[in-house]
């Protein structure tokens, strides 16, 4: 029997805002958290800004054993902690359990183990020092490192998996650990992903030609999704989490309920008919969002959000246009939408978990968050969906139902339809 | 050296890897590293790297596998230094 199942606790990383009060109060009023890096110019790259969370080792104190964090590096797995564990405890849970949690799991994403770590790994055996590596860097550069951080630290004994899915990942967490409560395999999921975006893997995307150049001295102007100036996008670091719960577990422990996951999507377009490594094939984001709504059982006319992808590249128009032929609605007729991309820029893997916690947030506390930096929308946007539906400040307004994807390198979607929860 | 400077050094050696800190206080040379002081056996080859560097010596396969209680960390690290010396 197919289960429901709710969302009970929020925990975020985000370069606007470290914890859920601070990155609501960041979303609400359209505060960008991209920053000049001066390490990124010394390194010569043409994007020179980036998402940085305000983050010190300190502020896992309370996390993580005093001896766990003497030896911790790795700055993704930092993120993914302190995003799961504040999920985990704004849920009404308590960290430290002495019995293992068999029907509690955890799905958490990243794309790359921390490769400053691995790079601390490289030096030292090729300096043939390897035996002062030590115990601590195997469990750090193993790309579920996150996840046995997590789910060691909460006891927990369901399933725990480790996804990658490029900039799709944290919403396919989600996705997954959704369906494994839904089918009845789990009663409660920490699904998340984190980032951390270093200069190695960031050097990479710049020397792409798809990051944001012209607003180095402007770093709060740099990510522009949708903006006939945008010019790339500017890649940022963080994590976000959620406690998903089976309904009736929930409900049976007085937990608060934030939302409902009422579906999801997770396909490709199998790199085919315009789909590449690089590029959506427009047939698998328009299949993977209807695929979604079926799923939930709800009509396009049930949207009233639409939580993009919307990096700030040339592909935002082409977004656009899959999810008008994907709704069935264009114009007036169109939902908001929106990117936070344009307060945080890019958070790759962590881009899907993020914007969830902002979705939740938005349906929870009745708003659509603003775009910023889009005084210039692009005319080819404009003339699909009217500029009404692209709030440049904070709306006010009852959020139902939001629609959320992300699409990856590799032509892989996930579409998220997350609803209020209804007590019926 | 003499053991008792030694084994307060150690103490400062030990303590990254020891949960509960006021353990080490009272610490002899009968006390075990892994039962009695809870450091996770993972972390022995660390805290072997560490005394390595204090101490200015090598600590071989052989002689690292003797050290799980406080008094043969002493033995090795007298051993290695007068090997050194």
């Amino acid at each position: 029997m197919s289960r429901r199942v709710v969302i009970t606790g929020l925990g975020v990383v985000s370069p606007n805002g470290m914890g859920v009060p601070d990155f609501l109060h960041g979303i609400k009023n359209g505060i960008s958290g991209i920053k000049f890096v001066p390490l990124f110019e010394e390194l010569k790259f043409n994007c020179q800004v980036s998402g940085v969370p305000e983050f010190e080792w300190d502020q896992l104190k309370n996390y993580i054993t005093e001896t766990s964090l003497y030896g911790l590096k790795g700055k993704g797995i930092a993120f993914g902690i302190k995003a799961a564990l504040d999920a985990w405890t704004d849920a009404g849970n308590q960290i430290v359990s002495e019995e293992t949690l068999w029907e509690t799991g955890c799905v958490f994403g990243s794309s790359v183990a921390d490769t400053d770590v691995i790079k601390n790994a490289i030096t030292r055996v090729d300096a043939k020092e390897s035996k002062k590596l030590g115990s601590r860097v195997v469990e750090q550069i193993m790309n579920s490192g996150v996840t046995a951080y997590i789910s060691g630290r909460l006891g927990l004994g369901n399933k725990v998996i480790s996804n990658s899915s490029a900039c799709a990942t944290g919403t396919q967490a989600i996705l997954m650990g959704y369906e494994y409560i839904k089918h009845g395999m789990a009663k409660r999921m920490v699904a998340g992903s984190s980032e951390y975006v270093d200069s190695y893997v960031f050097g990479a995307f710049d020397s792409m030609r798809v990051l944001s150049r012209k607003f180095n001295d402007q770093p709060e102007k740099a990510s522009r999704p949708m903006s006939m100036s945008a010019g790339g996008f500017v890649p940022g670091s963080g994590a976000g989490a959620l406690v998903l719960e089976d309904l009736e577990f929930a409900l049976a422990r007085n937990a608060t309920i934030y939302a409902e996951i009422l579906g999801g999507s997770n396909n490709s377009g199998g790199q085919r008919n315009g789909g590449t490594m690089t590029a959506a094939a427009p047939a698998g984001v328009v299949r993977c969002i209807q695929e979604a709504m079926a799923d939930a059982n709800i009509g396009a006319e049930s949207i009233d959000l639409i939580s993009g992808h919307l990096t700030a590249t040339i592909a935002d128009k082409f977004e656009i246009q899959n999810w008008v032929d994907a709704l069935g609605r264009r114009g007036e007729d169109f939902p908001l939408i929106n990117s936070l991309k344009s307060m945080i820029g890019h958070c790759l893997s962590a881009a899907g978990s993020i914007e969830t916690v902002a979705a939740v947030l938005q349906i929870a506390h009745g708003f659509a968050h603003p775009n910023i930096n889009l005084e210039d929308p692009l005319p080819e946007i404009i003339d699909l969906i009217n500029a009404n539906n692209l709030p440049t400040t904070l709306v006010n307004r009852d959020i139902n139902v939001v629609a959320k994807a992300n699409f990856g390198f590799g032509d892989v979607n996930t579409c998220l339809i997350i609803s209020k929860y209804n007590n019926n | 050296m003499d053991r008792k400077t030694i084994l307060t050094e150690l103490k400062k050696v030990l303590a990254p890897y020891t949960e509960n800190k006021e353990m080490l206080d009272g610490i002899n040379e009968d006390t075990d590293l892994i039962r009695d002081l809870k450091i996770n056996s993972a972390n022995l080859v660390d805290i072997i790297i560490d005394a390595e560097s204090t101490y200015n010596i090598e600590i071989d396969f052989d002689s690292a596998d003797r050290m799980y209680k406080v008094g043969s960390c002493i033995d090795v690290i007298i051993e290695k230094m007068n090997q050194s010396a």
